[in-house]
């Protein structure tokens, strides 16, 4: 492992700063300043306060102590599986000195926490985690004042353990310090941050706190909820999306066992019974009743790229220096391709709302509570202090799923049937054909060489819809777009750098001379698309990072030496050096048939680094292409949980391995076709390679870099160039299918 | 009125006989371990034992069960008294969001019962119905290996004697 | 074993002496030849013989190595591996010249002038053309080298001993060009050449006797492979809906055509391998099965018509069977009854709605007419499914959730709802004896 001196951070600067124990330094994370959404402030000439503190600036919205010592942490982040609750807990148990077991974690309720936004873009370390190491860390030094007054000690000569202070021969417990209003105080913009050198808590790989439920039959998901009086809903939805509803004779399914109620509200068809099973019944034969009128609304499926490039755009530059030189070294061009992908939840998404006394509680998996409640109470008509969002956990959603329709889905059967929680659940058809997709892309690179094999001149163009189609509005829930008074949604935006929608990396991290990058922003949508796992880094990163390769080739050079031969960035260097080195790419042995790729990016240029070798073998007669191991060095700032962080980096690899190998969602020109697993398939463990082996760069004293998205954009480039390594033939269309590759090979 | 043989305990059900398992499972009988991921039979999360095999029991109606014991994960262990299989899945972090785990488990503890010793080729292919879309493979081949080695270095102890049942 | 095997047997020494006085010698070892020797196209032709011969079939373990062997092909003597057919020097045939290649094809010996056994199909491959056999060479010398031996061969006694072969080829090893239809038709000709000289169709689909042999005066009147019966592909087909040449081509190609079937058991991948063969191959052969099942007489037709009307039933469980059960199957019929409202009629009867489209409405599944159950049991045990990471429909596994008693019932129910056919016999004893097979 290596180690690096975190820039700016020495101890001695720390101990220079005074012999107190309260140490006033500053800590602005790198990174995050006043252009980064997220933790949009209010503007004004005071110092910004760290994360989400900025928006919400009151401590006791973050920590809460109650007399008997109990210690609540508030985030309105989200855990979805990416082990976020079980950081928190370690950053605040860091801070105030506790141990993580005393710590209950409250997340994301409209109620009862702050408003951080939707937990995506890998911002949760960068502003919840941020925001409540922070606020730890001032309560701590509140606690300590209050310490040192009741005890007659000076704070100096204190000792703290585990939520007790001790000075003086005597010592007093959190609770006995705290009272009344003493922690509904602003926060300061400097906190007196423990020194990382001293750290017990975090950096170390602290059990997931979910885990154990999770495996031993617990409550742990939305879909696990029962409450008193619980009833059970299904929603029939339109065969395609274009289909008009015109005939629909609920008689016979109103009569069914259990049955409770029919809601019909345009296309919006929906049935409440007593039972989850009795709903399902009804909702079969609800759908047998239906008489739907279906239009050709969808592309021909094999002009899908056609269409896409054809289709009006609104064109953004983001970078243009320089010129493009022609006539000098060897220039290549390529054209990229990325279909429709699905999220695809292992658990349909699902939602229970109730209704009682003019009030609704929706619980949801949504990504952001906050701004579903707005969109849910604009459906319902309501003001928005009259619903309450509350997150429980759902199955990994990758992005915007289907969690936000099923709540509103379920917000409108409560409404039928106020009183009662309704329970409803999506088929696994409706995720597959309804969840917001993500979507079709192409993308174009050019690239000059010069006389000494660096690249004189870089061009790139992505054409690409929005990747956001998240509520705000009525209209961005599904069910908000079938009513009969329907409501519109939000029309489509092209995201803004850094963050970036379609965009995002498109920028390279690399230095060249001459670099122009345009996006072309497609604001028209065939069909639903918004935010999967990474956005357009998934498809842009691939371009990169697959044309780098192609470009070292024409110069001759090593991929690895070329992609440094431009590289500026040292963390950037660092973590491409230690892939390679632990992967062992100076003295790799082609075997037959076998091959090893390289990629490498920083998410969003600002997040966290990834350097991804691999090894793939290639079936020349099946097309299979079969990871065979995948060596992975990161860099995500100072770690919280290095095992979180290795769990994340190897699931990410290995869904995006997913997409990148079969997963295009298909359609005629009516409806769509890939309806389930057997139409959509995903990897299974016959296909999942001998090993993955993830390699943390240790930054102590750095910002926070999100990581949960840092391998979708790497990894289909890894594979594609390892495919071109072991059979020299030059993958551009995702997925690299089996009939793609064969075809490929045969030529 | 039906009776199930439900980890090691009779349990008196009141639903439809042509009522999926698990929906009997999780509605009737507040289980949370076996999941709804699709209703398809195609990815596993519902998986249960019945009569000492693995099945799905999306597509297993009430009607055929019969009086063959039915085992969930609920009958491996708790969360105080975690059984060899769960004891593998925490120990090696084999979860990200977990919503496939359950099924996972017993799929694992099918093979373990029948197979005590399988090779790391056997577990793949046994595994193979059971999806997982975060991608936590390694990690739950890594715990059903755990559950494995710790079972036979355990002696001759087959894996259901854990726990009596 | 019958008793008159073994007097069979020593006929077959007797000849295998006759025929070793013939004399059957090595063959020189040759260097192997670089790939860049072969013309590419050439080696395209091969690749797409191989595709229609379904040489992998044998000749490449699942998730193994292409053509490096391995493969277990049982047989009523015992097991036989395929082979490494890779041009690897020790362990392949990158030693082989493609005359010695042709020989093997042609006549069943190998390089070193021993018997091949008759479990590799020389006695159709005999029938290829010269251009044929040379682009199939083209084809295998230019696959990866692989080092690998199969497991040897487990077959009765005295059938270790390979000059037996000999005998067996004087009997039933017919050299030359395939037999032709009568019609001058160019494409039935192509057909009767695809299906007889490299598909070999009817190593599966025609009946062999006591000694293997394919029986030739029941060409294509049904087989065995890998405990699935293979049908008939005669006039005596069991397909409901008769077989039009449309229909025909679109099951070789991808597997699964409405109304009739969708592959299942050794026939996926037989159908895997022929989805990379050219349509018009494809199509050719499909004209040959479909003449030789001849046009449908009045009771294939009075068949098509009954399977439609059941078919065309909101749910099976509807159907008036015509004649009344045997009293023995009351039982079993009650519980299959109950066994495919509850497992079965969600996705046959009137079909998950938006699923990966509908399933199959099973009074024209060609697995419920055939003479025994077996098909169909390992069809509900098994389910069908696509090959890893690739689309397709999806029928799940019951193994498990269905005890034998209920299988078997099941069976037995489909049978009387979904045909006019005579019931089956012994159908628990073919559950449990089917019980551990693939």
């Amino acid at each position: 492992m290596r180690s690096a001196a975190p820039e700016g951070l020495t101890r001695r600067a720390v101990l220079a700063a005074g012999g107190s124990l309260v140490v006033a330094f500053s800590l602005r994370p790198h990174g995050v300043d006043a252009q980064e959404p997220g933790a949009q402030g209010p503007k004004s000439d005071a110092p910004k306060l760290p994360g989400s503190l900025d928006k919400t600036p009151m401590l006791d919205s973050w920590i809460r102590i109650d007399a008997d010592g109990k210690i609540t942490v508030l985030s309105g982040k989200a855990e979805l599986g990416q082990g976020i609750k079980t950081a928190l807990i370690q950053v605040a148990a860091e801070e105030l000195v506790v141990r993580p077991e005393r710590i209950t974690l409250i997340t994301a309720d409209t109620q009862r926490t702050a408003d951080e936004g939707y937990t995506a873009g890998s911002h949760s370390m960068q502003d919840s985690a941020t925001a409540i190491r922070n606020a730890a860390a001032q309560v701590r030094a509140i606690l300590l004042g209050i310490a040192a007054q009741k005890l007659g000690a000076a704070p100096e000569t204190l000792k703290v353990d585990d939520g007790v202070v001790s000075g003086g021969g005597k010592s007093l417990r959190y609770g006995e310090l705290v009272s009344g209003q003493d922690l509904h105080v602003k926060a300061a913009p400097n906190s007196p941050l423990r020194d990382p050198a001293s750290h017990t808590v975090m950096g170390q790989d602290l059990q997931r706190i979910d885990i154990p439920a999770k495996v031993t039959g617990g409550v742990a998901y939305v879909q696990d909820l029962r409450l008193p009086g619980m009833v059970h809903g299904r929603i029939v939805r339109p065969p395609s999306p274009g289909a008009a509803l015109t005939a629909l004779d609920s008689a016979a399914a109103e009569k069914m066992p259990g049955v409770l109620k029919v809601v019909r509200d345009g296309r919006f068809i929906g049935v409440i019974a007593q039972r989850e099973w009795q709903a399902i019944t009804a909702s079969k034969a609800l759908a047998r009743a239906a008489r739907w009128q279906e239009r050709e609304t969808l592309p021909v499926q094999a002009d899908l790229y056609k269409t896409v490039r054809s289709a009006p755009a609104k064109d953004i530059v983001l970078v243009d220096r320089g010129s493009a030189p022609e006539g000098q070294g060897k220039t290549v061009s390529a054209e990229y391709l990325r279909p429709y992908q699905l999220h695809a939840s292992i658990g349909p998404s699902c939602a229970v709302a109730q209704l009682v006394d003019g009030n609704y509680t929706v619980w949801t998996h949504s990504q952001g509570v906050f701004p579903l409640r707005k969109a849910v109470a604009e459906l319902l008509g309501q003001a928005q202090d009259k619903v309450r969002c509350i997150h429980v956990e759902g199955s990994g959603c990758y992005g915007h799923n289907a969690a936000d329709d099923v709540a509103a889905d379920a917000a409108l059967l409560a409404r039928a049937l106020p009183g009662h929680p309704v329970r409803v659940q999506w088929m696994r058809e409706d995720e597959h054909m309804w969840e917001p997709y993500g979507p079709p892309m192409v993308s174009a690179a050019r690239a000059t060489l010069d006389a000494n094999g660096s690249i004189a001149s870089w061009q790139y163009e992505v054409w690409s819809n929005t990747h956001n189609a998240r509520p705000g509005k009525a209209g961005d829930l599904l069910a908000g777009q079938h009513l009969a008074q329907a409501f519109q949604p939000s029309p489509p935006q092209p995201g803004n750098q850094p963050d970036g929608l379609g965009d995002r990396n498109s920028i390279p991290l690399y230095t060249f001379p001459n670099e122009k990058v345009v996006y072309h922003f497609l604001p028209e949508m065939p069909l639903r698309v918004s935010a999967l796992r990474s956005l357009g880094a998934y498809m842009n990163v691939f371009s990169l990072e697959s044309f780098m390769d192609e470009m070292a080739r024409a110069a001759g050079a090593d991929p690895v030496a070329f992609r440094l031969k431009h590289l500026a960035d040292n963390r950037a260097r660092d973590v491409i050096n230690l892939a390679a080195e632990q992967f062992g790419w100076s003295s790799f042995q082609r075997r037959a048939g076998r091959g090893r790729g390289f990629a490498f990016a920083r998410y969003k240029n600002q997040a966290g680094y990834l350097a991804l070798a691999c090894e793939v073998e290639v079936r020349r007669d099946t097309g299979e292409v079969k990871l065979v191991r995948v060596v992975a060095a990161a860099d995500s700032g100072e770690v919280v949980n290095p095992d979180g962080i290795r769990n994340q980096i190897e699931g990410g690899i290995l869904q995006s391995s997913s997409w990148t190998l079969s997963e295009e969602v298909t359609f005629d020109q009516t409806r769509i076709t890939s309806r389930d697993w057997g139409g959509y398939p995903i990897l299974r463990f016959p296909q999942v390679p001998e090993r993955i082996e993830v390699h943390i760069v240790p930054r102590p004293g750095q910002p926070f870099l999100g990581t949960g998205e840092v391998a979708q954009g790497p990894t289909p480039a890894m594979i594609a160039n390892a495919v071109a390594d072991a059979t020299g033939a030059r993958l551009r269309q995702l997925p690299l299918s089996r009939e793609r590759v064969r075809k490929a090979l045969e030529a | 009125m039906i009776v199930l043989n439900l980890n090691g305990r009779q349990q008196v059900v009141d639903a439809d006989a042509s009522t999926p398992l698990l929906y009997v499972l999780r509605d009737d009988l507040q289980l949370n371990g076996a999941k709804f991921g699709c209703g398809l039979g195609q990815c596993g999360a519902c998986t249960v034992m019945v009569g000492g095999t693995a099945v799905l029991s999306c597509i297993t109606p009430l009607s055929v069960v019969g009086t063959r014991p039915v085992k969930t994960v609920e009958g491996l262990g708790s969360a105080d008294k975690p059984g060899v299989l769960q004891s593998a899945f925490i120990a090696e972090q084999a979860a990200q969001c977990g919503y496939c785990i359950a099924g996972m488990m017993m799929r694992a503890q099918a093979l373990l019962e029948k197979n005590p010793n399988p090779s790391d080729a056997d577990i793949r292919q046994h595994m193979s119905i059971n999806l997982c879309r975060c991608g936590t493979h390694m990690r739950i081949l890594r715990a059903v290996r755990r559950a494995a080695d710790s079972i036979k270095s355990a002696s001759t102890e087959h894996p259901n004697a854990q726990r009596g049942a | 074993m019958a008793s008159y095997v073994v007097p069979i047997f020593l006929l077959l020494a007797v000849l295998a002496g006759c025929g070793a006085l013939g004399g059957h010698g090595p063959m020189q070892e040759i260097n192997p030849p670089a790939p860049t020797a072969f013309d590419r196209a050439q080696v395209r032709r091969g690749q797409v013989l191989a595709s229609l011969g379904d040489c992998s079939s044998c000749h490449t373990t699942r998730n193994g190595p292409p053509y490096a062997g391995g493969v277990p092909v049982p047989t009523p003597f015992g097991t036989i591996y395929g082979t490494n057919i890779t041009p690897e020097p020790q362990t392949g045939i990158g030693r082989w010249s493609e005359a010695a290649f042709r020989r093997a094809l042609r006549e069943g010996i190998a390089r070193n002038g021993s018997h091949l056994y008759p479990a590799f199909p020389y006695d159709h491959f005999t029938h290829l053309t010269d251009d044929d056999i040379a682009a199939l060479y083209a084809f295998v010398m230019t696959r990866d080298p692989v080092q690998a031996k199969p497991p040897p061969n487990r077959l009765m006694f005295p059938l270790q001993f390979r000059p037996l072969v000999a005998g067996w080829n004087m009997l039933y090893l017919h050299e030359g060009p395939v037999t032709q239809p009568s019609s001058q038709n160019a494409e039935l000709s192509r057909g009767a050449y695809l299906v007889d000289a490299l598909a070999h169709c009817g190593a599966c689909h025609s009946p062999r006797n006591a000694l293997g042999a394919e029986q030739k005066d029941a060409y294509l009147a049904g087989g065995e492979a890998e405990g699935w019966h293979a049908t008939a592909l005669n006039p005596k087909s069991p397909s409901p809906v008769p077989w039009t040449v449309e229909a025909l081509t679109a099951y070789l190609q991808s597997g699964m055509v409405a109304d009739h079937a969708i592959t299942a058991g050794p026939m996926e991948d037989v159908v895997h391998n022929l989805s990379h063969a050219d349509p018009a191959d494809l199509r050719a052969m499909a004209e040959y099965i479909v003449s030789r099942m001849g046009p449908p007489d009045g009771e294939r037709q009075a068949r098509e018509a009954a399977a439609r009307k059941k078919a065309a039933q909101d749910s099976l469980a509807t159907v008036q069977p015509s004649s009344p059960a045997p009293p023995t199957d009351e039982e079993a019929l009650a519980l299959g009854g109950v066994v495919y409202a509850n497992s079965c009629a969600e996705c046959h009867d009137l079909g998950r709605q938006f699923s990966s489209d509908t399933a199959l409405r099973l009074p024209l599944a060609i697995a419920l007419h055939l003479p025994d159950p077996r098909n169909l049991i390992h069809i509900i045990r098994h389910g069908i499914q696509p090959p890893e990471g690739q689309p397709g429909r999806w029928m799940p596994p019951f193994e498990g959730s269905l005890t034998d008693q209920q299988l078997a019932a099941l069976v037995v129910w489909l049978r009387r709802q979904g045909t006019d056919a005579p019931p089956w016999k012994d159908v628990l004893k073919t559950v449990k004896d089917t019980g551990d097979a693939p």
